[in-house]
Order: C-alpha cells, then structure tokens, then sequence
C-alpha cells in the first residue's frame, strides 16, 4: 500500500469516526428530544459513510480488483436515516413530547406516513 | 409503462444493485440481475400507484452535486453546534408550505431536508401542502423557508412536474 | 499510521456506543430510547467496518449489511407502533 493512500486512509478513517462520535455526543448532551434527533441523522450517518468509503479504499488498494460492496450500504444509510428520522419525529409530536422550541402551531393535521 | 414493462428505469438500478451485492459482474450474475429487475418491477406494480418520469436527468445529476456539497456543509455545521453545547442552539418549528404534488417529489424533497440544512422534517399535512419542519439553529424562519425553496423544491419541480407545472 | 489511526478510529466509536447506551438508559421518552437504539446500530456498523479493515477481512461486511437491513426496519416498525399503537394494520 503506498504512502498517500495510507495517508487519505488514516484521514477517512478518523474523520469518520469523529464524526460518528459527534453524532452521539449529540444524542447524549441536547436538551430536548427534537434538537436530539439531528446529531444521529445527520453526523453519525457522514462518519459511516466516510468510513466505508475508507473500507472501500482499502479493500481496492489491497489487491483484487475494486470494491463496491461498500457503495452500496452508503445508499441504504443515506436512504433509511431520513425516512426513520421523520418517523420519529411524527411519533414525538403525536405523543407531545416537549420541546424547547416554542411548539408547532398550527399544527398541520396528522397526514399519511 | 405497459403492463409489459412497467417502470423501464427501476429495471436498470435493481440490476446494478444485485452486481453491487454480489460484487460480480460475471455474465450469470448480470443476466440474473436483469430477471430479477424485470420480474420485482412487475410483482410490486400495485404498490407505485403512479409512475415516476424523470423529465430533466441533467438537472437531477445537478441536483445530487448541490445536494452532495450541501451535505458535508450541513455536517461540519451541526458538528460545531454540538459542541458547542445547548445554550448556542436557537431550535424552531417552521412550517413550508409546498408547491410540489408529485408524491415522489414530495419525499425526495423532505429527504433532503431531513439530510441537509441542520433541518429535520416532522410532519406532512393531511392536504400534502404542508410541511412542518424542526431545525436547529434557525433566527429567520423565512430565510429557511426561501433557501430550501429555491435549492430543493425548484430543481425538484423541473425534474419531476416540467417547467412551469402546477 | 493506518494502525494507529485504526485504534483512534475505535476508540472514538466505541465512546459513541457508551454515549448512545447512556442515551438508551436515561430516556426519558420511549422515542428518545428508540433513537438510541437506531444510533446504537448505526454504530455497530462502524464498529464492524473498522474491524474489517483492521482485519483486512471482507467478511464482516456482509454482517454489516444485514444489521442495516434489520436495524432500519426494527427502528420503523417501532416508530409505527408509537404513532398507530399497532404495528400490522
């Protein structure tokens, strides 16, 4: 493995998981339910994808061909992490969770998932 | 989009994702990736009650460059306003009001929110002309309502409704 | 360097679990816990994706993608039960 990709691999890695990190950190520390829905959605599901794309670096550097396989769980997070978040959100305001926001109103009528 | 061939575009990406699974492209696999996007299609037509058109791809490959930048901006902002800690963040509830009806358009559209500006969408309402969203750190709800308006909903009506629809 | 960035790498990941299973203890809401639980997941994820590299074995990616699969439709189906207090309708 050459020198530059150890490098980019080493960045992609920590970065990733630094993210992974914040987005946790997040979860643990915002005050109320809404403001901890965004760490987990957003920053935890970039830390994953930059460390599958590492994995997917590294994989190709090491022989065999390319790797893809990892293109492919990146999608499925960035396509499942929105649709959870959303279906949370709708079960925190159906069961009036508080918020530091000051509350939605009007609130729009409960609509299909 | 006959009953032969129902939706010509899924057929493609679900061939492509089973080589992707497979991490193969040997002539067997490519063959049976085609069956298997031909027959899926087919057996879950009753669940696409409409079907998708892509009337400008350009402007959806466009689209997913802003919306890749718009990412790694949106993240590297809701990073710092963690650590910064609670007492910086100024949370709210804003409502968009839409001017999107394709429902796909529409999903694509609160996926994007929930993924980019420090935003998640909560709720659609019953009308689908509403969209009640939650951001993190938001002093001029109008502002919010303008960018995802003019990044989003724009391209997102171009792609799926042509120009001048609705 | 790659190793050492490894081990950084799990460190940090495995702080996210703790934080998340501190999040999955405290509550206080049944949403708060179920948005733990999806971190969780997401987590383990990384987990596995850093042992594989670490491992250089690509075996640990195809449970990787079956905890996806799981964790993404265990978090829906309990958000479901939240909103509907059903879950097949």
């Amino acid at each position: 493995m050459s020198p530059a990709i150890e490098v980019l691999l080493s960045l992609l890695v920590v970065a990733g998981a630094a993210f992974t990190f914040i987005g946790s950190l997040g979860l643990a520390r915002l005050p109320d339910f809404y403001t901890r829905l965004h760490g987990p959605t957003k920053a935890t599901t970039v830390g994953v994808g930059c460390l599958l794309v590492a994995s997917s670096v590294a994989f190709s550097a090491s022989g065999d061909g390319l790797s893809l396989k990892e293109v492919l769980i990146s999608m499925f997070l960035f396509i499942t992490a929105p649709i959870s978040a959303h279906l949370l959100a709708k079960a925190a305001l159906h069961q009036c969770l508080p918020s530091v926001a000051p509350g939605p109103d009007p609130r729009p009528g409960d609509g299909p998932a | 989009m006959n009953a032969w061939l129902p939706h010509p575009v899924v057929t493609p990406v679900l061939a492509i994702l089973w080589l992707l699974l497979n991490d193969s492209a040997a002539p067997g696999q490519i063959i049976l990736g085609l069956v298997l996007g031909w027959v899926i299609p087919r057996l879950t037509v009753a669940f696409w009650p409409e079907p998708v058109r892509i009337l400008a791809p350009g402007r959806l490959l466009r689209l997913a460059g802003v919306f890749l930048c718009d990412v790694v901006a949106a993240n590297l902002a809701v990073a710092r306003l963690i650590l910064a800690g609670p007492a910086r963040l100024r949370p709210a509830f804003v409502i968009v009001p839409l001017d999107l009806s394709h429902d796909i358009a529409i999903s694509l559209l609160a996926n994007a929110i929930c993924l980019v500006p420090g935003t998640v969408s909560a709720q659609l309402s019953a009308d689908h002309r509403q969209l009640l969203v939650h951001a993190l750190d938001c002093d001029d709800p109008l502002q919010l309502i303008a960018t995802i308006k003019l990044r989003y909903e724009a391209p997102l009506q171009a792609i799926f409704e042509g120009e001048g629809a609705c | 360097m790659l190793n050492m960035a490894l081990t950084i790498a799990l460190s940090l990941v495995t702080g996210a679990c703790a934080l998340s299973f501190f999040r999955l203890l405290r509550g206080p809401s049944a949403p708060d816990r179920i948005l733990a639980l999806d971190t969780l997941y997401i987590n383990a994820i990384a987990l596995l994706v850093l042992v594989g590299i670490l491992q250089a074995s690509p075996h640990y990616f195809e449970i990787a993608v079956l905890i996806a699969l799981m964790g993404f439709v265990g978090t829906v189906s309990l958000a479901k039960f939240l909103l509907r207090g059903d879950i097949i309708e």
